[in-house]
């Protein structure tokens, strides 16, 4: 059997949450992929993300693509129902999942083979439509799980394990994002945990289409010289916008909080996001500062980190759609069925 | 004075009007037909289209049938030319003894007429031009004073005419005038000019009932209102458009929650059928009631997905309106061309239950109920339309809801039933040896109940193995499920010949109306045929023993590759000699004439004994 349990044992000393879970109430199976792989850390920041907030557990749906990046949602949540569904395609599942019941937190896991290329398609088309989701992209800059072909988001002039270099320009999905009027948009790096758990937690409270890039490095075909994804190439690179927390509470003011150096933002459900700025001009709020900042940034061979922008009133698909409160799968016939006097009447205007 | 004597017919032939498509024909056309059926008379319009927009020739056919015949009759006895382009073509399609009805304001050579039909000429464009100015108005009106003038010829009652015009623009009092003043126009022009009425006659008749006129794909959609689709993702494409558009109108009609106005139900214009069948496939798995429509095209894109649905054990409704394949084929022309596309749609071993309905009221009862099926048996369901019932109006019995009716949501564990005491929930356990496993919807108990869904190959559990018992173990219980659903999905029709023969007949959907027409014909030839009429892919044990019941059975079906017999052959394991394909597969709707001439030949060419001579 290629499937490993995870023991249930619970050490009676472990923290709990505001809900009364521990930790390991959010972990899943243990992780097949390979140790060391940037995906695992992004798992044990989804957990931790998910325990902070005192998210109940099995009121989250995750739902991912194909590839090793995809595979990750087996090994965190689980007590949640997962769906691991067609290469490049989790953004039309999700997308459905959502429509059925608004109720549930949706998580959308993918990787860049999943979403640059086959599913570019469906990842615009989710954003573009406002799918309340957090829609995760672990990018390593290759297919891990078809063994090191470059992906559409390897920058040109990257080397690949075999030392091949890469012609074609790629693909910011974090530029995209932005364009295509996502309501949230990050980038972060796997390695970062500092960084990626108030962002995940943000994105999941943020009511819209969020989406983070993380850049994850695929030790097994994107971790040498000559990679702009691997761990070193990354840390050197880096240039974080902005450290975040999440602020559940009805006070906003923590022992951080610096007048001129921290931006608070408050949304839709009444968290409030604190943004630290490290760059004193970084303005969140502003979708047209994000772009031009990213892209002068990419120019220098900078990978720019944290949140590029958010917006905080943003609507979702079911806003657009005008759709009952009630999920709309609990209706039942009574409900939804207009019954057989309104059929006569139907029947009696087609003679 | 034609050189044939004209034909001369009450209430029993066939008027084509060639238009040029975009010339706003189309409803004075619907409008000549809906007021044949208010005299009483049934009527089976077909529209016969292009693949584009504007400029190319469009036909609607009117088959005028107080015996009720719904299939298409083939020939034309009257024909109403308003397109010049394809005048010749026209002309020649006639009948001998038929009629020639044009727009004679500017001459016409004899040599573009025919000696053996009368040619009825009507200066339409003269009378529209003195009557109006904007150019559109004369457009529009010239139709109007055309089904005047036809209203004249063929003795029609003007008033049921005024009275649909009434209904059609009530509370536009100024449209009602216009279009009622120039109906008069062209009736009054020739009842004063021709020789009214001539041999094709409309009279009163009692022979329409309680019958209601609605074309397959609106059906199809009210049947997904009733059936409780609350999820709708689609993408365009002809013949099925007209589905997602339907059940929008219908859903905003009927789906609004009255306190605050807002929407039971979402529909979402996907960016290709990937995505549509996907956001199908997701709403099903989070426990709502979805669907797609689409045509051959679109199931070839469907089909990855389809094959995860079948595999994974989701939910999902796929309206296939068939159109003329391969490749784009011919999009705009009838066809049942799918049926293997569909049966075993995707990669790996799969087989996908398929409903056949034959007219818009199965069309509703089959959606309504694909989504019971689907639940119940959870897995892909497949109702297969085709242009011909999709995009034509159809008479057929009135709708009907019976209002004890609940949804049949299957074997859905709810957190109350996870809570039992002894109980086992595993997402794939066959735990009533049917085939069809316990599912629960996502968010239902903090603790028990989640799974993983995947494409990949599991365990009962739904832990993935790639072990090959485990693997077969659960394909053997897919093929166990699929055993089950004969049993659930609509059973054959059958219908025994006035006298005992050794022959038989299947067919299926749209073909049905021809059939019935075409049984009667071949009884005139002397020909008996015992026929069955298959509603649904798994095929019933009936229609096993129908076949071994019969030393020959034809197999009616619109294609070439006769694919309903190969998916009996191939599932029944029967001698494809005993199937007799009989196939109609050039884009129009099959006729009773040709499947009585098809059967009829081969019939004679057996020099069938009949058996009650055989045994007297
Ligand atoms: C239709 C289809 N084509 C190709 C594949 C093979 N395939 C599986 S995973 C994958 C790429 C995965 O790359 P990525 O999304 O970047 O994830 P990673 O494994 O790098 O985390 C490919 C091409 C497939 N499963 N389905
Ligand atoms: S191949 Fe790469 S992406 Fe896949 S598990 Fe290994 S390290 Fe991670």
């Amino acid at each position: 059997m290629t499937y490993i349990a995870k023991p249930k044992f619970h050490h009676p000393g472990l923290k709990k949450n505001d809900l009364g879970y521990t930790h390991r109430d959010y972990e899943g199976k243990i992780s097949t992929l390979c140790a060391g792989c940037g995906h695992d850390s992004i798992t044990a920041s989804i957990i931790e993300a998910c325990y902070e907030l005192s998210i109940e557990p099995h009121r989250v749906a995750k739902i991912s693509g194909i590839g090793c990046s995809s595979k990750t949602p087996d090994y965190f949540l689980g007590n949640s129902h997962g769906f691991n569904s067609v290469h490049g395609r989790m953004p039309s599942v999700l997308t459905g999942a959502n429509l059925a019941n608004r109720d549930l937190i949706y998580l959308g896991v993918s990787g860049d083979g999943d979403s640059a290329s086959i599913g570019f398609g469906q990842f615009a088309h989710s954003i573009r439509r406002g799918v309340n989701m957090t829609y995760i992209v672990e990018n390593n800059g290759v297919y891990g799980l078809t063994k090191g072909q470059f992906s559409a988001t390897a920058d040109r002039g990257s080397k690949s394990k075999k030392g091949v270099m890469n012609t074609d320009n790629a693909i910011d999905l974090v530029a995209i994002a932005l364009q295509l009027g996502a309501s949230f948009v990050a980038r972060s790096f796997s390695g970062d945990k500092t960084q990626l758990v108030p962002l995940i937690a943000a994105a999941i409270r943020h009511k819209g289409a969020s989406f983070i890039d993380v850049i994850s490095p695929c030790i097994a075909f994107n971790n040498h010289a000559g990679s702009t994804k691997s761990f070193d190439y990354v840390r050197e690179h880096n240039d974080a916008v902005n450290r975040l927390d999440v602020l559940t509470g009805r006070d906003p003011i923590t022992v951080d909080y610096a007048p001129g150096t921290v931006q608070v933002v408050e949304q839709h459900d009444g968290t409030r996001l604190a943004l630290r700025k490290i760059d004193a001009d970084y303005d969140a709020s502003d979708r047209l500062a994000a772009m031009t900042f990213l892209q002068k940034h990419a120019a220098k061979g900078q990978v720019v980190t944290g949140l590029l922008y958010v917006d905080p009133d943003a609507e979702d698909l079911h806003t657009h759609l005008d759709t009952v409160e009630t999920p709309l799968n609990t209706l039942e016939a009574e409900d939804l069925c207009p019954g057989s006097a309104a059929l006569e009447k139907i029947n009696a205007s087609l003679r | 004075m034609p050189d044939q004597s004209p034909i001369s017919s009450v209430n029993d032939f066939v008027v084509r009007f060639a238009n040029v498509n975009g010339s706003g024909s189309a409803s004075a056309n619907e409008l000549f037909a809906r007021s044949i059926l208010r005299h009483g008379v049934p009527v089976s319009p077909r529209n016969i289209f292009p693949s584009n927009i504007q400029g190319l020739p469009t036909w609607y056919e009117v088959r005028v049938t107080e015996a009720g015949h719904l299939g298409a009759r083939g020939g034309v006895d009257m024909m109403v030319a308003m397109n010049p382009q394809t005048w010749d073509k026209d002309v020649a399609s006639i009948e001998p003894g038929g009629y020639l009805f044009y727009d004679s304001t500017k001459p016409m050579p004899s040599s573009k007429f025919r000696s053996d039909i009368t040619v009825i000429g009507v200066p339409l464009t003269a009378i529209t031009n003195s009557t109006y100015t904007d150019p559109r108005q004369r457009q529009l009106f010239k139709n109007i004073i055309y089904l005047g003038a036809l209203c004249a010829l063929l003795d029609m009652d003007p008033k049921l005419i005024e009275q649909l015009i009434g209904e059609q623009y009530k509370g536009k009092e100024k449209l009602l005038s216009s279009n009622v003043h120039a109906l008069h126009l062209g009736r009054d022009w020739a009842l004063q000019n021709l020789k009214c009425p001539i041999g094709l006659q409309v009279k009163k008749a009692d022979k329409v009932g309680d019958r209601i006129f609605i074309e397959g794909n609106s059906a199809a959609a009210l049947g997904a209102v009733y059936g409780g689709a609350t999820v709708c993702a689609w993408y365009p494409i002809t013949p099925s458009s007209s589905v997602a558009e339907a059940f929008t109108s219908h859903c905003k009609k009927l789906r609004h929650d009255p306190k605050t106005g807002k929407a039971k139900y979402a529909i979402v214009q996907g960016e290709d059928e990937l995505a549509s069948i996907g956001i199908v496939i997701g709403a099903s798995w989070n426990g709502a009631r979805a669907f797609t429509a689409t045509s051959g095209p679109g199931i070839s894109l469907m089909t990855e997905f389809i094959g995860l649905s079948y595999f994974a054990e989701i939910p999902a409704v796929i309206m296939n309106i068939q159109r003329a394949g391969p490749s784009t084929g011919m999009p705009t022309r009838t066809q049942q061309c799918d049926i293997i596309a569909c049966a075993y749609a995707s990669h790996g071993d799969t087989k996908h239950v398929l409903l056949f309905p034959e007219d818009p009221a199965e069309a509703f009862e089959f959606a309504a109920q694909s989504f019971d099926l689907a639940d119940r048996l959870q897995t892909m369901i497949f109702l297969m339309l085709d242009l011909d019932i999709g995009m034509n109006n159809r008479l057929c019995r009135p709708l009907k809801w019976d209002d004890a009716r609940q949804y049949d949501r299957g074997k859905v564990m709810t957190a109350a039933m996870l809570d039992e005491p002894g109980r086992d929930f595993g997402r794939y356990l066959d735990v009533d040896g049917d085939g069809i496993p316990y599912r629960t919807y996502p968010g239902t108990h903090p603790t028990k109940g989640s799974f993983f869904t995947r494409g990949t190959s599991r365990d009962r559990y739904a832990r993935y193995s790639e072990e090959g018992a485990v693997y077969a173990d659960n394909m053997q219980r897919l093929v166990r499920k699929f055993e089950t659903a004969q049993d659930m999905v609509p059973r054959p029709l059958q219908a025994n010949a006035a006298k005992p023969t050794k022959y038989g007949v299947i067919y299926f959907g749209s073909t049905s109306p021809a059939m019935d027409e075409a049984i009667g014909l071949l009884e005139a030839r002397g020909h008996q045929l015992d026929r069955m009429r298959i509603r649904a892919f798994p095929f019933h044990s009936s229609v096993a023993s129908f076949i071994a019941d019969h030393d020959f059975v034809y197999v009616v079906e619109q294609n070439r590759d006769a694919q309903l017999r190969q998916l009996i052959v191939n599932e029944n394991g029967i001698d494809p000699v005993r199937l007799v394909p009989i196939l109609h597969y050039d884009g129009t709707p099959i006729t009773a004439r040709f499947i009585a001439n098809a059967i009829g030949d081969h019939q004679d060419h057996l020099k069938v004994t009949p058996l009650r001579k055989a045994v007297s």
